[in-house]
């Protein structure tokens, strides 16, 4: 195992996060900030009570997984994407690293960085919402699983893009709209039956489910199907990514 | 001794170009090996494949007896490679830089090794700039730190002057003799032929994806080597004497033009020199000049 090689490139990773620290924070802290204003106080204030908890408090769990969903897919793809497109991928590839160890170092620095994330927004939330949260290692453990998940995901099309284009088709086109849709401002059982039907086949429903479910022990699924989707979803990009490893695909003809 | 050895290697791209064919090739342990050939000749996947950046279609690669594909931990480490375009990162530093190659490549953060390499490279007072601030010739510098960082055992070097003024060429080609000095390995491809001629042991030559020879650079030079003799006579001449009609001659004004082989016994300048004496010719000067490797490689080339 070359330890040294994997905390180069998460090191190294790390610091673009450091060197652009301003707009890696500022941007979702000022976003969630409008969220809360917006949904929370100008409107929440005459939505009722969803499942005993206030709309402010509600939306609190989506919106930590909308920013953490959407960075964790860009930070991911592009991690991996622009030393594919400025050349400097020969050194990593070159490099006596596995590529599991390429992946880990990647992947384990976008996750971090959407983790971090996750912990700002949540802190933001406080100071506009009360909230509790009842299961707060459950908590941790769905936004460890999901910052990973997503990140891996933000990996495979950072491997598969091949123009700017394409990095932003993802998080803009897939996931943004699931986000929305998947209960980050609604509760699934608000919408008609039809649509909560057609909503299951959401997995950001699950997601969003699950992790709702570690602040105020209520969601729209049960807390195992919610793990193990995000589980499957795991697995799915663990299955893909050793796939394209194997054929080199777009790192190695 | 050797420290690489490839056998019977083969690269297809998908796109069916085949850019390498059953290449056998084995560099010496301390030596520096040019390797030649024209634009899309096979130089740059030949070494690719070595460095693991490019997957070979068959065939095998031992560096310092590590298989690159199944013990390519310990074939990597011993490896540094300059790629030919100038990839660097843009808003990290020098140092950071080369911190980073140090530790990509599994060795732990050694600064004064590093303070060395850049004072050698005249890097030394550019640490703590962007690389993005620099010039070609010093980015290109930074490669080759970033290359050294681990302390390799071979060093690859794709074209490693290419855009890069003569007063720095020669810095350079000093560097990679001191470096040759320390024991390292040397493989460069280029296709300036001086290069070659002034800096390697031994030559291969490529092309079309084949290796068309691989030579000690004197004895090829020795083998291949056409030799001119050129002599100004006093007087313009109309017409070869009869004697000098066996020779390959050419006659223009008052010179006379005889290109030979150096290795062949026969027609040697001293027959030369004697029947233009029998033929009563007087002559003002006379002169010899043997051709260059590059003119050796068009020929091989063009074959």
């Amino acid at each position: 195992m070359n330890i040294n090689g994997i905390l180069a490139i998460y090191m190294f990773e790390m610091s673009r996060f450091r060197r652009t620290l301003f707009q890696s924070v500022a941007s979702p802290v000022i976003s969630t900030s409008l969220y809360f204003v917006v949904f929370g106080s100008a409107i929440g204030s005459r939505i009722q009570q969803i499942d005993g908890i206030s709309y402010g408090s509600f939306i609190v769990p989506g919106l930590i997984m909308l920013s953490v969903l959407t960075q964790s897919v860009s930070n991911a793809s592009f991690g991996i994407y622009f030393p594919r497109f400025s050349g400097t991928i020969y050194e990593i590839l070159s490099a006596p690293l596995s590529y599991l160890e390429v992946v880990l170092a990647y992947v384990g620095a976008a996750a971090t960085k959407s983790f971090v994330l996750g912990l700002l927004i949540l802190g933001t939330a406080y100071f506009f919402v009360d909230m509790e949260i009842q299961r707060p290692i459950w908590m941790m453990i769905f936004l460890v699983l999901t910052c990973t998940t997503f990140s891996l995901f933000g990996f495979i099309i950072g491997l598969w893009a091949d123009g700017f284009e394409k990095l932003q088709i993802i998080p803009l086109l897939v996931i943004t709209p699931l986000t929305f849709l998947g209960g980050s401002f609604y509760s699934i059982s608000m919408l008609p039956p039809i649509w909560q039907k057609i909503s299951m086949i959401n997995p950001v429903v699950y997601l969003i489910s699950g992790f709702r479910w570690s602040f105020y022990g209520k969601g729209d699924v049960s807390v195992g199907l919610s793990l193990g989707m995000i589980l499957v979803f795991l697995l799915i990009c663990i299955s893909i990514l050793s796939y394209l490893f194997k054929t080199g695909y777009r790192l190695k003809e | 001794m050797s420290i690489l050895e490839i056998n019977q290697l083969n690269k297809t791209y998908s796109n069916g170009f085949v850019a390498l064919k059953n290449i056998d090739l084995t560099i010496n342990k301390g030596e520096i090996f040019a390797l030649l050939g024209p634009n899309g000749a096979g130089k740059t996947t030949l070494i690719s494949a070595v460095c693991g950046i490019v997957n070979a279609s068959s065939g095998s690669i031992l560096v310092g007896g590590h298989d690159n594909v199944k013990n390519y931990r310990d074939a990597r480490r011993m490896i540094g490679l300059v790629p030919q375009e100038l990839t660097t990162d843009a808003f990290i530093t020098v140092w950071d830089t080369i911190k980073f190659s140090q530790r990509l490549f599994g060795a732990d953060y050694d600064p004064e090794y590093l303070e060395q390499i850049l004072k050698n490279l005249s890097l030394w007072d550019k640490k703590n700039n962007q690389i993005r601030t620099l010039s070609g010739g010093m980015k290109r510098r930074v490669l080759i730190a970033k290359a050294l960082s681990h302390k390799p055992d071979i060093l690859f070097l794709d074209e490693p002057t290419a855009g890069v003024d003569v007063d720095l060429r020669k810095d350079m080609w000093d560097q990679m003799r001191v470096l040759r000095e320390s024991g390292v390995t040397i493989i460069l491809t280029t296709h300036y032929i001086e290069e070659a001629e002034d800096m390697a042991d031994r030559v291969g030559v490529i092309n079309g994806g084949e290796i068309i020879l691989v030579e000690d650079k004197k004895s090829l030079m020795k083998k291949m080597g056409r030799k001119q003799l050129t002599v100004e006579l006093k007087e313009p001449l109309d017409q070869l004497p009869s004697g000098l009609t066996d020779y390959d001659v050419q006659v223009q004004d008052g010179t006379l033009t005889y290109t030979y082989d150096s290795l062949r016994e026969e027609f040697g300048v001293d027959d030369f020199l004697c029947t233009l004496h029998d033929a009563g010719l007087k002559y003002k000067d006379v002169q010899t000049r043997q051709s260059s490797l590059e003119e050796i490689f068009v020929e091989l080339v063009k074959r």
